[in-house]
């Protein structure tokens, strides 16, 4: 089984903020972390290869310091690391990045099964997945919560409904995003730790892909932002004062008034 | 080269031969868009059998329904409705196309999308028409709910957007008002890559959970098992459902399929009250996406009051006929 986990680089979501006065991101200090639903992609591979043998490459996009989630990957266990980086990627949205993974993919050959996080934490739009399955031609499945063996060119998966789950079965090749669930990662063993450290990754430009300019970066991303702003809500209750009927009267009038109920 | 591309549209989702509450909170917000901007709203059913649920679409303020009825379409394989909705799409020219920020939803659009080689905001909360561009304007929470992003589609069309459910104002149903239905033919052009051998539905309380705008929740400091009865009164008020935390259905106090939280469900209702519950983390991680948390608890250093909007530090015995009281007189009911 040939396989491609999609790992991206991403700021720690937690100590990310809006500075309110200026509308500003506030990123300076918030250190970088491997987006954690990715992990569980990582295991999910590493586990099928147990399962039925194969080769894992992780693919990242993002600037030079992204090799940093590639070597932990490697220290993790998965075989080879790609980086796709190029000033040209900069500003990608969704579709551009999708685009960009699956020159990469394609680059690399004969795969059977691409395995993504849910969703990034800061961009939090679980689209890059199925994007990237329509760009190749692969079966797709997100929300992944459960993962057979394959067999015959084809998996059985279970996948997240609201009211369930449904049972889905794809030909391979196919992309699928998993969500934490799934597995519980492993942590890096001392020998992967080590050949992360001395291991050689791929780089990949926008020309060794033979991208078309039009579809990458900012010229390739239909979305724009157009602001970021602080939630307005404080996190902490707005605690209610007065007799139990004030209190409740004064509930419903506020939930009334910001037509919750 | 964007002013040829008119119309309001928004993808219909059903389970179980109904359709989904976000279907009528994304026609709701169409119509202000479309009565705005002076288009037309149009939804755009896909399944197998479902011509039935286009007069609700009309009700719901759709102008014309787009009905595509065939038994491929019967269960949601993404390949097939990914490929009649990129369809009607080329054909029709619509500005902007809506879908539920459902599992099915968010796995769905993004295929839609990059077929058409257009834009998509994913999970917003909020949609408007800039006044003077007449772009369609998203607001999206992002990393983790601290930051909200405003996400515009300038130049590709359709504009299109996942929202999230229970996040819009419900729809004002308008009995018997009619719309145009079409007809049209599902002719793929490609075999299907996946199929879906089984649709499990984990029972009812998960289903009404799941499309519930309003949950009302019970922990363990409802003290008795019979209290629940009050919970559920307040829910009949304001049409929700009830959900438990872990330590009451441990107790047994609850079923089990009514769990909320980690080991649980997660909600995204537009109001969760919490009645009771100490607000471990759990327990949060199950309601992180709902609109609007309400506590009621008697500790003021309950952790729920962390993450709630509205506190009422007080006994729930005492606080839920009462809030259940005010709500039948305002509301009439
Ligand atoms: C691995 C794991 C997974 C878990 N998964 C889940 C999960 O999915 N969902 C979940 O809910 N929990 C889960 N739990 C359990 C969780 O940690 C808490 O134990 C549980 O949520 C507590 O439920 P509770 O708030 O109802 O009860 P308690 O923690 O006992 O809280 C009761 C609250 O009621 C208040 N109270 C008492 N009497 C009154 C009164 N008369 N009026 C008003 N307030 C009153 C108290 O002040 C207290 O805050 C999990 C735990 C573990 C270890
Ligand atoms: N720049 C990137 N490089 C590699 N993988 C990515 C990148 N962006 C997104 N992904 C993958 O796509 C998943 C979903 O991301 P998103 O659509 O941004 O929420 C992530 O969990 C990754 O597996």
């Amino acid at each position: 089984m040939e396989m491609v986990v999609c790992v991206k680089q991403v700021p720690d979501a937690s100590e990310v903020r809006v500075d309110p006065a200026t509308n500003n991101l506030m990123r300076e200090g918030v250190p970088s972390i491997m987006n954690p639903f990715d992990r569980h992609a990582i295991e999910a591979a590493l586990r099928l290869r147990e399962a039925v043998g194969g080769r894992i490459t992780a693919l990242s996009m993002g600037p030079p310091q992204a090799e940093e989630v590639l070597r932990e990957a490697i220290a993790l266990g998965v075989d080879e690391a790609v980086l796709v980086c190029d000033r040209a990627f900069a500003g990608s949205d969704t579709l551009a990045t999708s685009y960009t993974l699956a020159l990469a993919i394609r680059k690399l050959g004969a795969v059977d099964l691409v395995l993504c996080g849910q969703q990034s934490i800061d961009g939090e739009t679980a689209q890059v997945g199925p994007e990237l399955a329509e760009h190749l031609g692969f079966a797709q499945c997100s929300y992944v919560r459960a993962l057979g063996k394959p067999a015959e060119g084809a998996l059985e998966v279970e996948r997240a409904a609201e009211d369930g789950y449904e049972r889905v079965r794809l030909l391979l090749p196919a992309v699928l995003t998993v969500m934490k669930e799934l597995n519980e990662p492993r942590l890096p063993s001392l020998k992967g730790m080590l050949r992360a450290k001395k291991a050689e990754l791929r780089i990949w430009t926008a020309a060794d892909l033979g991208a078309d300019p039009s579809r990458i970066g900012q010229a390739g991303s239909p979305t724009r932002v157009a602001g970021v702003f602080a939630p307005q809500r404080g996190k902490k209750a707005q605690l209610l004062t007065g007799s139990v009927v004030e209190q409740v009267q004064a509930l419903v009038e506020r939930l009334q008034a910001e037509r919750v109920i | 080269m964007s002013e040829d591309w008119r119309g309001i549209w928004v993808v219909a989702e059903h389970r179980h031969g109904a359709l989904l509450a976000v279907t009528g909170e994304l026609l709701g917000a169409a119509r202000r868009l479309g009565e705005a901007s002076r288009q037309e709203v149009a939804a755009v059913l896909c399944g197998h059998g479902v011509e039935k649920l286009a007069g609700e679409l009309f009700a719901w303020g759709a102008d014309r329904v787009y009905l595509v009825d065939d038994p491929r379409l019967a269960a949601n394989v993404d390949d097939y409705h990914a490929e009649a909705v990129a369809k009607l799409i080329q054909e029709e020219r619509p500005s902007v196309v809506l879908v539920g920020g459902t599992f099915f939803g968010r796995s769905l659009a993004p295929r839609v999308a990059a077929r058409l080689g257009t834009g998509l905001t994913a999970d917003a909360t909020e949609v408007e028409l800039d006044p003077e561009s007449g772009l369609l304007r998203l607001t999206k929470p992002s990393y983790g709910g601290d930051v909200l992003a405003v996400i515009t589609c300038p130049e590709r069309r359709p504009q299109m957007a996942t929202l999230r459910p229970h996040t819009l104002p419900a729809p004002q149903r308008q009995e018997g008002r009619q719309g145009v239905l079409e007809r049209r033919t599902f002719a793929p052009v490609r075999e299907a890559r996946m199929a879906i051998l089984e649709a499990v539905s984990e029972g009812a309380c998960a289903a009404n959970l799941a499309d519930a705008r309003v949950i009302v929740a019970g922990g363990r400091g409802l003290g008795d098992p019979k209290n629940f009865k009050l919970l559920e009164e307040l829910a009949a008020v304001l049409g929700g459902a009830v959900a438990a935390s872990r330590a009451v259905t441990d107790l047994g106090w609850y079923p089990a399929a009514c769990l909320v939280g980690q080991t649980g469900l997660t909600v995204a209702p537009r109001l969760y009250i919490a009645c009771g519950i100490s607000g471990a983390i759990q327990h949060v991680v199950g309601i992180r996406r709902a609109g609007t948390i309400v506590a009621i608890n008697k500790d003021p250093h309950a952790p729920i009051f962390e993450i709630a909007h509205y506190g009422i530090v007080g006994d729930v015995l005492e606080v839920v006929p009462a809030l259940t009281a005010e709500l039948r007189r305002r509301l009439g009911r």
